[in-house]
């Protein structure tokens, strides 16, 4: 199986496709040394993310290990993740900063 | 590991072994192109300032020129001034020869009586320079000599996911042989500041990374800009970066995952080893000039659409994991990573293969921009010329 999508962290929670993926297609991506497949339930554009599993309305979205936004709505398993349906959650630069 | 280079008497050693013809005002600059010109070994700088600027833009000016003479890749220095400009070219040279022992010659224009006087005595003093430079044997260098500055331009939705990684990888690597990196583009970093500090080695050098995107932030909106408005671009969402953060952290990966140990300020000389960030604009070429003037030795730069910018003084080495990019713009590329976009290579594996080639460039092999003898400078300013 080719491999069309990129996990780019193990606690991920989407995988970016590194290919145009039509409904009904593998999206096929390693994950560490295993080599892993979901389907695709709606047209993934290249360069863009699909849920891993189904995640709740407010549920973090995670990508390089890290929180790139929320959810504004459910998105189910093999879903497209895009600027439709997440949202930056605000930070402050205060809020930021540690004690030393 | 180790490489060929040039040793010198103070700080890093050099990958390569130029004579810097430096201007130190803009009308000095194409004096300074026609002597570099004129002598094999010669490199010159094209400046577009140096008078009519407030002291802040001065005082980075004064950082740049002096950090290129500076730089280890630059065997001596002639300086080629104008007589009236805001630090005279006697001054500049006093400032570079209390900073290094390597040799330094400065010439005015007015008092030469004219530009072809000036070019003639500056031609002779950069030929002696070359020669002597030419007679300088390399040594084998520890790789913990190499400050390897990272950069990205020209960015598309490969970028965070392919070429940046891969980078990170390199300098993970780079950093546990010993050898040093600079990440810069802080305006780039606001968006995922909080996770590029949650690698800072100590608490103030957290709350500085911190601290460096509210000050950039608070500096544009003096001027009226949002550096938020429109984040990320209908072009970027199209391209599947969704949220600010999300096209930040893919740019911050390029600076890999090892401990931050400095944070220093634009075209500032770093003191430690290990994974340093710099605060530079996130326009490329800038960046470069202030990673340059802070001593790096070589600058690898990811690109997904292709630019073809090059310095004068380190070799700058272009990677795109675009593979349209690669072959349409093959001129202006040295090394094609789009194997990780086919799935064939993993961003570790590429991270390893250029290892191999910046060892390469280290000894002396040449980058693309560096080959055709490319000279792009661009030295940030804070306000309008007087």
């Amino acid at each position: 199986m080719e491999i069309n999508g990129l996990l780019m962290d193990l606690n991920d929670n989407v995988v970016t496709c590194v290919a145009q993926v039509p409904a009904g297609e593998k999206v096929v991506y390693r994950k560490g040394e295993e080599v892993c497949a979901l389907t695709a339930e709606e047209e993934i554009p290249c360069c863009h993310k699909i849920a891993l599993n189904d995640l709740a309305r407010g549920e973090d979205v995670i990508k390089y290990g890290e929180l790139i936004g929320r959810t504004t709505g459910p998105v189910k398993k093999g879903h497209w993740v895009s600027h439709h349906n997440i949202y930056s959650v605000p930070r402050d630069y205060e809020s930021e900063l540690v004690s030393v | 590991m180790q490489f060929w280079g040039y040793k010198r008497k103070e700080g890093r050693a050099g990958i390569r072994n130029h004579v810097l013809i430096l201007p130190a005002c803009a009308c000095g600059s194409e004096s300074a192109r026609i002597v570099a010109s004129q002598v094999r070994g010669a490199v010159n700088i094209v400046f577009n300032t140096g008078c009519s600027d407030v002291a802040d833009n001065t005082a980075m000016s004064q950082k740049v020129l002096t950090g290129f003479a500076c730089n280890p890749n630059v065997y001596g220095v002639v300086i080629i001034g104008l007589g009236c400009e805001t630090v005279p070219h006697m001054e500049l040279r006093k400032k570079i020869q209390s900073m290094t022992s390597k040799p330094v010659v400065s010439f005015g224009i007015q008092d030469e009586g004219g530009t072809l006087k000036t070019i003639e005595k500056a031609v002779r003093a950069a030929r002696d320079m070359a020669a002597e430079a030419a007679m300088q044997p390399k040594e084998l260098c520890d790789i913990s000599e190499l400050l390897l500055g990272i950069e990205c331009g020209g960015s598309d939705a490969t970028s965070g996911i392919a070429s940046n990684p891969a980078v990170g990888e390199l300098s993970d690597l780079l950093i546990d042989l010993g050898a040093s990196t600079v990440m810069s583009e802080s305006i780039e970093w606001i968006g995922g500041e909080h996770v590029l500090a949650k690698r800072a080695a100590t608490p103030e050098i957290h709350n500085q990374i911190i601290q460096v995107c509210r000050n950039y932030e608070d500096h544009l909106k003096a001027a009226g800009q949002d550096c938020r408005a429109g984040q990320p671009t209908p072009g970027n969402k199209a391209g599947g970066l969704s949220t600010l953060d999300e096209k930040s952290l893919g740019c911050i990966r390029k600076g890999g995952t090892r401990p931050i140990v400095e944070v220093v300020e634009q075209a500032g000389r770093p003191e430690k080893s290990g994974a340093i960030v710099m605060d530079t604009a996130g326009y490329d070429i800038s960046s470069v000039t202030s990673m340059v003037a802070g001593g790096c030795n070589a600058v690898i730069f990811t690109t997904g659409r292709g630019t073809p910018t090059g310095n004068a003084i380190v070799p700058v080495l272009k990677v795109t994991a675009n593979a349209v990019t690669f072959e349409k713009m093959e001129d202006n590329m040295d090394v094609d990573l789009s194997g990780i976009i086919r799935g064939t290579r993993t961003f570790q594996e590429c991270g390893r293969d250029l290892l191999a080639v910046i060892l390469d460039i280290c000894n002396g092999k040449m980058t693309k921009a560096e080959a055709y003898g490319f000279s792009d400078i661009a030295v940030d300013h804070v306000c309008r010329f007087v």
